[in-house]
């Protein structure tokens, strides 16, 4: 259960974004809706945990996430968050595992090597476990970075903008990977999103004013 | 994956970059190395050759220029001074020891002394080979001159006048080498010790007959023999310098003063003349240290402007690692790590090649009275190790603050 109450934010005293109340069901599959410029990313960043809002709070599971303090913040988010972005963005001086691993040891999780090759098996790309990342295509990065994401096995799995850099073809395995995933992990997924093209695939929405 | 291995990654995927960083860091922590070693060996080898010697009375002139000449053997002597004035001082109460210096002859560079077996005890010799020398133009070589000129016990050579250069060879008598001595650490190792009778008669053409005379008899008489003609002729002769061994602590008071006013030589004292040569050497020591400290500096601010752009390119990833779960106590120490291996890495390197470079000079070092060694440890290099480890914290603890204090939020909605 995560829940958004009564979240409003505004940047040194700029013009206030208030967000309207959000519950979401353990498991449940998200799309958040909103042109740029909408607050969209504010939201995803209060939602992880690395924006506190200027009032409101944030419940995920037992906890209210803005209470914690800063180290337990991040170690929770560690191992309960896992956040997908636009663009891959791995650690280029480490090869694949190793960028697998330290996802793992960030969030104080034993580092366990049948856990990455379960992931990276799901995803089709345990071939490249030694890999670095400068050796992979983008389609390919982005997979690993679902993999980093799920690595911990998270309650949330976030998605900002998975879809917008990649043409029709690789945004919808994308997509079916992130559906899949979430199911497998059982972890709730919220996609934050303009692009049309994935839409049909939720029957939940959040849409921001 | 611990901060340490993500540091060390890091590094190595910049290899140009850290190799630069590195080298700065080697350079003058070599420097610093080389200085800290030589300057240590010189003043140690100073100290040594000293060790056991109070004061030094030869001709008047720079009392440095007898230290050095009588002591270390690397000067020309001031003059010569009357046997039978040197011989009233060694017989004063005063004096424990008196040991007389004969100097003025060389083979191939090497050094001929004319002394007396005082000289035996001061330095206290001993022989590998052979035996000491008894009779005039029995030699016995220090254990370098052996190894260097390739000389054994029973070889004979000419002595040449002067300290260095053989164009003047005194091809009227012949040295013969009765003995060889155990390698001691110090300047005896490099001289070729004889007694004195034999540096006068080698200058004294009209006693040649004298010297035929010698040839053929046995040592002991040969040594009474010569006893007595020097009773009758030392009022005549001449000395280079006598080494003094006080007899109480009172003597350093009283007896310098005592020569210097009383007599037409002069006393000096090899603590005091040694420790005004380093300090004249300290000059240069000090000059070249400031320069490896400039290079040091340099090097601290090329490893911070190094880890300060990278960051700039890295907080992204520093970014994602908080979204991962990383503290920001974390990258603070993930960020510091990387200046720390740098310039701890630099500062081995650095360390090791000053230990290679000072070996390579002393192995190219044409005066063999100072060598100097590479393969010394000293304590003190503990202090270079503890500044290049400053240094890398200096260097990296503005970036690793800014890590620290990255606003995550903001640098993600950047991109």
């Amino acid at each position: 259960m995560i829940s958004l109450n009564s979240v409003n934010h505004s940047y040194n005293g700029s013009a206030q974004i208030s967000f309207k109340d959000w519950q979401i069901s353990d498991g449940d599959q998200w799309l958040l809706l909103g042109a740029s410029g909408s607050g969209k990313t504010t939201l995803l960043h209060i939602l992880t945990g690395i924006l506190k809002p200027s009032n409101g709070s944030v419940r995920i599971g037992d906890t209210s996430i803005y209470e914690l303090p800063a180290r337990e913040l991040d170690q929770f988010r560690g191992r309960n968050i896992g956040i997908i972005f636009q663009r891959p963005h791995l650690i280029r001086s480490l090869s694949i595992a190793e960028n697998l691993r330290m996802a793992q040891s960030f969030a104080k999780l034993p580092e366990d090597d049948k856990r990455i090759d379960e992931v990276l098996g799901s995803l089709g790309i345990q071939h490249k476990k030694n890999a670095y990342p400068n050796e992979l295509s983008q389609g390919q990065l982005q997979r690993v970075s679902i993999a980093r994401a799920v690595i911990n096995k998270p309650a949330l799995l976030i998605a900002d903008e998975p879809t917008s850099s990649l043409d029709d073809q690789n945004a919808m395995a994308v997509l079916q990977l992130l559906l899949e995933q979430s199911g497998l992990n059982q972890a709730t997924l919220i996609v934050a999103t303009h692009d049309k093209r994935v839409k049909d695939a939720f029957t939940n929405t959040y849409e921001l004013a | 994956m611990s901060p340490l291995k993500i540091s060390w990654k890091s590094l190595r995927s910049k290899p140009l970059s850290s190799a630069l960083n590195m080298m700065l860091i080697a350079f003058g922590t070599g420097i610093l190395t080389i200085l800290l070693l030589a300057s240590t060996q010189i003043g140690d080898k100073l100290e040594n050759n000293s060790k056991d010697i109070d004061l030094v009375v030869g001709a008047k002139g720079s009392p440095l220029q007898l230290i050095l000449s009588s002591i270390y053997y690397i000067d020309f002597p001031t003059g010569n001074i009357p046997m039978k004035a040197a011989m009233e001082l060694a017989h004063s109460p005063f004096v424990k020891k008196a040991v007389p210096l004969a100097l003025g002859d060389n083979y191939n560079g090497v050094r001929i002394v004319g002394t007396d077996s005082n000289f035996v005890g001061l330095y206290k010799l001993q022989l590998q080979s052979g035996k000491f020398w008894q009779a005039d133009f029995e030699t016995t070589i220090g254990a370098t001159v052996a190894e260097t000129q390739k000389l054994k016990v029973g070889d004979t050579f000419y002595g040449a006048h002067g300290l260095t250069g053989s164009t003047d060879v005194h091809k009227s008598h012949p040295y013969k080498i009765s003995g060889i001595l155990a390698p001691q650490g110090n300047v005896t190792d490099n001289l070729i010790l004889t007694n004195v009778a034999s540096v006068w008669k080698m200058h004294d053409e009209h006693e040649e007959h004298d010297h035929d005379d010698h040839e053929g008899h046995e040592h002991a008489d040969a040594e009474t023999h010569e006893h007595h003609q020097h009773e009758t002729k030392d009022a005549d002769r001449e000395l280079t310098s006598l080494l003094i061994q006080y007899r109480s602590p009172m003597s350093v008071v009283m007896f310098p003063r005592m020569v210097n006013e009383s007599t037409n030589m002069q006393a000096a004292s090899p603590a005091q003349e040694s420790t005004r040569l380093f300090s004249l050497i300290g000059v240069g020591v000090d000059t070249l240290q400031w320069f490896a400290v400039l290079i040091m500096l340099i090097a601290a601010i090329s490893v911070f402007v190094n880890l300060y752009n990278s960051l700039k390119e890295r907080s992204y990833d520093l970014a994602i690692m908080r979204t991962l779960g990383a503290s920001r106590g974390k990258l603070f120490l993930i960020v510091i790590t990387e200046g720390i291996l740098l310039t701890l890495a630099g500062t081995l390197i650095g360390i090791a090649l000053g230990h290679l470079a000072l070996e390579f000079i002393g192995s190219n070092q044409e005066s063999s009275q100072a060598r100097l060694s590479g393969f010394v440890l000293l304590w003190d290099e503990i202090y270079l190790f503890v500044a290049g480890l400053g240094i890398g914290i200096f260097a990296a603890v503005i970036p690793a603050i800014q890590a620290y204090q990255a606003n995550i939020s903001k640098i993600l909605a950047k991109n």
